[in-house]
């Protein structure tokens, strides 16, 4: 049913329509609303679900570890400091291959301290063994939730999942999103069951620590399920298509990139002003296009490599930066691209919040045609 | 009743001989019976009753972080109850993930009213890292954080009460046990399993290792505690005090002397005025919970 509503209350629909059991979260901007909203429906008996409300984040995550231990379908969400605290649950949980789904809402690091979007707190935690999704408007955030409990409970996978939205600019803002019904969901994500769990009349213990003879073991396997999640992703995403006719098994997706010379990638809301940027471009005469990562985790690489293979240029967009080196995105396409000699331009922009524009768009594309990059992008020179 | 002959804490786990911690460990399973999930903390008991792929425990068992152990069995506990399982949850904690690192996620799951036990296994400091301070170690010990030397005796902070805190957050049932009165452990055990709410049971378990004596040592050494008065075994029902173990004291020194943390307060000079104040801690202790059985004059 079509509605005009929040990007968080959309959200906070599709992880009801998941029925999940128990939900652990903290609040902090801009996730809040979500949860909220979950806990209101709890209060009001629209979701069977036991809602803990923790003392912070990183006991947030670690109930929902212990709960998806013990047999049920869990649900979280945070976004920045919140998610930094959860650092060490984070990559506990994807080591003792919990399906976990978790919405990011993103929003920068401090210091300074920022409550706008960027994407550094996902990003950052990209070795941490957790499916990475990113959304570019509503519609998607709300169906890629749903699309990532099947596919980290599925047995071949087993591992936690990021839903990355965009603070701010896709939680706070209203647009018509298509919300499904509890039937058709029930269809598509069947309920959960456990492959193994806490159980008294079947004992086993969980995180056992491993010496030097197997833990390298337990790391090659972890990301053996990450990679095979490629697949995965691609079967059910397709799969959702068939059955609500709005079609992820893309993992990356071209925007007018056929016959084009220079390529832009990025992630996120982003998507939305690059596109418009392009068309405008495009009027002009320019041969541009977009490459859209959808999942940043596992990389889809070969994807990216194939999906550029005929353009001359790329210019990657990155809401985040690894201080000191270069922005995450970009470094991980110039090493998809690296047989094929294309060069690759990176671009940081829009940290904290700074607004990116279409013109800012068309000046990037300028910028990589003439071969420059690697560099701040919307820098105010007055305030250095 | 639980049936006391069943081992759920099996041997061939890895601890020193003459471990207090895992002592601690079989008794308190056999306080808590077979229907029963264990949350453990990472530090000596997780170490040593789990290397991959062996597992000392014959009930479910969970380890996931140092510090998260009463958050991750709160979430344990939410899914049994919407599963309607009927599971017991025990929580098995150093002392140093329960007075230090642990407070917050204590805190909050004690706050909540989450039905599990905390079962504090108390050696005194960090002894999987190699016997640092905690909040629990107790004043004049040696450590390798707060080491004696020419201008220190050692750790100078006050042991926490950790009990009263957790009393003061509501628990229904509070206690303190020692793994030298095994009747009396496995009994506030079954207690604390069987009262609904967050319970807490801070076990002392001397540790040969840490402290400086020899594995026969641990079972005296540990009634030593409760004879001097520095250790008082007691429990707490919805915050009162009641059933304290009473005790004919005996002075601090010969619990002091028998390990090498107190070592400094004897050699190579006698310093009277630390073990002195030691003595009034006992004496504190004395006094507080009533532990002085007063013999009747002739
Ligand atoms: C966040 C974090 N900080 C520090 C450590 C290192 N560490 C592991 S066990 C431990 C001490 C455990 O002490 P305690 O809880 O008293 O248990 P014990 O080993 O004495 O049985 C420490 C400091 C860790 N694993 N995680
Ligand atoms: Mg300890």
């Amino acid at each position: 049913m079509m509605e005009i509503t929040e990007g968080s209350h959309a959200v906070a629909e599709a992880v009801r329509l998941c029925r999940p059991q128990v939900i652990a979260a903290y609040p902090i901007t801009p996730q809040t609303h979500i949860v909220e909203a979950l806990a209101d429906m709890v209060a009001n008996c629209k979701l069977d679900a036991d809602y803990i409300t923790v003392d912070s984040e990183f006991s947030a995550l670690s109930a929902c570890l212990g709960a998806s231990a013990a047999g049920s379908r869990t649900y979280s969400a945070t976004t920045s400091q919140g998610l930094a605290l959860m650092f060490e649950v984070c990559f506990n949980v994807a080591g003792m291959r919990l399906p976990i789904v978790m919405s990011i809402t993103n929003r920068a690091l401090g210091a300074p301290l920022s409550i706008w979007n960027d994407q550094q707190d996902s990003i950052s935690l990209r070795d941490s063994g957790w499916i990475q999704f990113y959304a570019e408007d509503n519609q998607e955030a709300t169906d890629l939730h749903i699309i990532a409990y099947r596919v980290a409970e599925d047995f071949s996978i087993l591992l936690p999942a990021f839903v990355c939205f965009d603070g701010f600019i896709l939680s706070h803002t209203y647009e018509p999103i298509d919300i499904l019904s509890q039937e058709d969901v029930d269809k598509f994500l069947p309920k959960f069951t456990p492959y193994q769990r806490l159980d008294a009349a079947d004992p086993i213990s969980f995180g056992m620590y491993a010496t030097p003879d197997y833990y390298l073991e337990f790391r090659y396997e972890t990301d053996c399920a990450l990679k095979r999640a490629k697949g995965v992703i691609q079967k059910v995403g397709k799969e959702f298509g068939t059955m609500f006719g709005r079609d992820y098994s893309a993992l990356v997706e071209g925007y007018r990139l056929d016959d084009a010379e220079t390529a832009i990638v990025a992630m996120g809301s982003i998507c939305g002003t690059v596109k418009d940027a392009i068309d405008e471009m495009r009027d002009a005469g320019k041969k541009v296009g977009l490459l859209k990562i959808r999942v940043f985790r596992p990389f889809p690489d070969d994807e990216i490599a194939q999906a550029l293979s005929k353009v001359q240029r790329v210019a990657v967009l990155d809401k985040d930066i690894s201080l000191g080196s270069k922005g995450a995105v970009a470094l991980e396409v110039r090493d998809a691209l690296y047989k094929t000699g294309i060069p690759v331009k990176g671009y940081i922009l829009g940290l904290g919040g700074r607004d990116v524009r279409k013109k800012d768009i068309k000046e990037i594309v300028s910028l990589v045609e003439k071969g420059i990059g690697d560099q701040f992008f919307g820098l105010r020179k007055e305030l250095l | 009743m639980v049936d006391k002959a069943i081992e759920l804490f099996d041997c061939g786990h890895r601890a020193c001989g003459g471990c207090g911690a895992a002592l601690a460990a079989r008794l308190v399973m056999k306080g808590a019976g077979k229907n029963t999930i264990v949350v453990s903390a990472t530090g000596c008991m997780e170490v040593f009753s789990t290397p991959y792929p062996e597992t000392a425990w014959k009930v479910p068992w969970i380890h996931s972080l140092f510090e998260n152990a009463s958050a991750v069995a709160s979430g344990i506990e939410a899914s049994l109850k919407m599963q309607g399982r009927e599971e017991k949850v025990v929580i098995m904690a150093g002392d140093g993930a329960t007075f230090d690192i642990g407070m917050i996620c204590i805190s909050g799951a004690f706050e909540r009213g989450h039905d599990f036990t905390y079962i504090c296994y108390d050696n005194e400091a960090y002894m999987n890292t190699g016997i640092q301070r905690s909040g629990a170690t107790p004043y004049d010990a040696s450590t390798t954080t707060s080491p004696s030397g020419s201008c220190s005796f050692g750790n100078k902070l006050p042991k926490k009460d950790m009990p009263q805190i957790l009393a003061a957050h509501g628990a229904p049932y509070v206690a303190t046990a020692s793994i030298a009165y095994p009747a009396d452990l496995m009994q506030k055990i079954e207690k604390a399993v069987r009262t609904k709410g967050p319970c807490y049971v801070q076990v002392h378990a001397p540790c040969c290792t840490g402290w400086g004596f020899e594995g026969e040592q641990t079972i005296a050494i540990a009634k030593l505690a409760i004879e001097t008065g520095l250790w008082v075994n007691y429990e707490m029902v919805d915050g009162k005090v009641s059933k304290v173990k009473k005790v004919v004291r005996k002075p601090v020194e010969e619990y002091l002397k028998t390990q090498k943390r107190f070592r400094h307060l004897f050699k190579p000079t006698r310093q009277d005025a630390e073990i002195a104040h030691i003595q009034s801690i006992a004496d504190k202790n004395a006094e507080k919970y009533g532990i002085d059985i007063k013999l009747k004059k002739e």
